[in-house]
């Protein structure tokens, strides 16, 4: 198993991560031999095998819907990097072009 | 008064009830310890001395007030200082995770396993050191520099608490929290001779845990001993309806009272041929297999048990623990916490601070993740580590059939030294061979010391027990404490 760059940036791209070329470079190297560990995987003949997602019996855990007192806005927007008006400063999303 | 940090917390707690010394004078003493040798060890990221004083000085009031009408009944682990790994919430002090990402990140919410130990008095000394968003077996992925191993400063304390782990073993705390997502409460305490709890997932509620791997992370406790971390963990287990996956199954009672033999005969202890693989340092081997020896010497039925898909628990952890980690860890985005890197657009924001705030670990673990979820993958990588998931809960199933516990080593080796893995990422997943399968089969885990390698390194066993049979792993570790004094050994710093 290996991975081409081209493969490495789209992955980068889907994990919106910026990578350096010798960062990209060193990730093709290791995610490859990382995924070439893993190929083993394929030697086990899973058919009529259940995947396992979770180790709790599958369910919906329900509550209530109950107003009831939550944290002061201020509060929780005291970690945010940008505020304005109480509310996530953020740059424009869409072009007007 | 340095004294005073060398006591059992069974003396603590006496001392503290009778009035030999306050909880500000115990927690001032080990204020002091840290003082001294956190220059050496760097087991912390933040210190909360203020706060750890001002906890104490409330426990102090209970107590003159319990002395006064010692009708109320007092919280067990009242006054006793505790040491909280840095990706536990605690609120008002700053949560990095061991991360760029979130080095400025103040929490305004208790973690529950927090807020139930602070609710029967425990006093918060610091936020201990950890691989990047628990990433690692090491401690060396922290981007605020790596811990070291009290017992050797020139090898690792192993991880991700390997903070938690060398301030337990340095004698800095009495207890500390740690998690536990695929041994990174187990190894460390094993290579930094203590003794450590990984809970049955679900056992410990995860709400104010900063998530990595959601189906996989579980919130531990580090000590000198199984019978005292087993009460910081009777506290913090239950259900709690802030965690959806906190599971409802009553907690049975640790009877720490019982006799070694009423502990040990007639225990049925599985020994599984695959965790004692070739490349196993043979003082390791050595170690436990004696270990075995005197359980056996003392009552036990030691019998071998197969976990035959052991080997496939590495591949099938390395991809689904970074495939929860790449969704958990998409909401890093320099837009609602955390430091914000400059750029003119959006997508450029989240780009570049993620790219520049990430550690390598870190990053490495979400490519892998990413692409084991990406279309056209999918069934190949997740889907199949999914299914063979399946196959490692039910070896466990099957065993459990037939023995009690499982024993067995808890890492191929003891610390190694710092550096002797950085370059190798795979190289430095192979350390968590023996401790993975526990994780994905959901299982607890108990781990303490067994002996010394030739080098003076702790050498640590683990035992694995059925889902929510935490009671008895506390009660076989604790009879194991009775008989041997392993851990009551203590590295000269």
């Amino acid at each position: 198993m290996s991975l081409s760059l081209p493969e490495v940036e789209h992955i980068a791209e889907l994990a919106r991560l910026e990578l350096s070329k010798k960062e990209k470079e060193r990730y093709r190297e290791q995610l490859s031999a990382i995924l070439e560990y893993a190929a083993r995987l394929r030697e086990l003949d899973t058919s009529g095998i259940p995947p396992t997602s979770s180790m709790l019996p599958a369910g919906n855990v329900l509550r209530p819907d109950l107003p009831r007192p939550g944290l002061p806005p201020e509060t929780l927007m005291r970690n945010a990097p940008q505020v304005q008006d109480g509310q996530f400063r953020v740059p424009k999303i869409l072009d007007p072009d | 008064m340095t004294e005073l940090t060398e006591l059992s917390l069974d003396q603590m707690m006496l001392s503290l009830r009778v009035g030999d010394f306050s909880s500000r004078e115990l927690t001032s003493a080990f204020l002091a310890r840290i003082e001294q040798l956190e220059p050496r060890l760097h087991a912390f990221i933040t210190l909360t001395p203020e706060l750890a004083l001002e906890q104490a000085q409330q426990a102090d009031q209970r107590l003159a007030c319990w002395r006064s009408d010692p009708g109320e009944e007092l919280p067990v682990l009242l006054g006793i200082p505790l040491v909280v790994k840095d990706v536990l919430c605690v609120s008002g002090i700053r949560c990095t995770c061991g991360s760029r990402i979130l080095e400025n990140f103040v929490p305004v919410f208790n973690a529950s396993a927090v807020e139930r130990l602070l609710a029967a008095g425990m006093v918060v000394l610091g936020k201990s050191n950890t691989d990047e968003f628990a990433m690692g077996s090491s401690t060396e992925n922290s981007a605020f520099g790596a811990t070291r191993n009290p017992w050797n400063l020139a090898h690792v304390p192993g991880g991700s608490s390997g903070g938690s782990a060398a301030a337990v073993a340095a004698g800095l705390t009495p207890l500390a929290l740690g998690t536990d997502t695929g041994g990174s409460v187990r190894q460390p305490a094993s290579f930094c001779g203590v003794t450590g709890i990984k809970p049955s997932y679900g056992r410990v509620s995860r709400y104010g845990l900063i998530a990595y791997g959601s189906s996989l992370d579980s919130v531990g406790v580090l000590g000198r001993s199984a019978c005292e971390i087993a009460k910081a963990f009777s506290i913090m287990a239950g259900h709690d309806p802030l965690d959806a996956t906190s599971i409802n199954t009553p907690l049975a009672e640790i009877n720490l009272s019982l006799s070694v033999e009423q502990v040990l005969r007639g225990l049925r202890i599985g020994v599984p041929e695959q965790y004692f693989i070739s490349g196993i340092q043979p003082e390791v081997e050595k170690a436990v297999r004696q270990a075995i020896c005197t359980l056996e010497n003392n009552g036990a039925q030691v019998s071998a048990v197969s976990l035959p898909y052991t080997e496939y628990a590495l591949p099938v952890y390395y991809l689904i623990a970074p495939a929860e980690a790449s969704a958990n860890l998409a909401r890093y985005d320099g837009i609602r916490y955390g430091p914000r890197s400059a750029a003119e657009a959006m997508w450029e924001i989240f780009r570049k601070t993620r790219g520049e705030k990430f550690g390598a670990e870190v990053k490495r673990r979400i490519m892998l993740g990413t692409y084991a979820l990406s279309a056209g993958y999918y069934d190949a990588y997740y889907g199949q580590a999914q299914k063979v998931r399946t196959l490692i809960k039910q070896d466990f199933e099957n065993a459990f059939a037939s023995v009690d516990v499982i024993a067995a080593p808890v890492a191929p080796s003891t610390a190694f030294r710092l550096g002797e893995h950085t370059d190798d990422p795979l190289a430095m997943y192979l350390e968590d061979v023996f401790t993975l399968p526990a994780n994905l089969a959901g299982v607890p885990g108990i781990a303490f010391p067994v002996g010394f390698d030739q080098q003076g390194l702790p050498v640590g066993m683990q035992l694995m027990g059925p889902h929510c049979r935490e009671e008895l792993l506390f009660q076989v570790a604790q009879a194991f404490q009775q008989i041997t004094d392993w851990h009551l050994r203590k590295p000269n710093v």
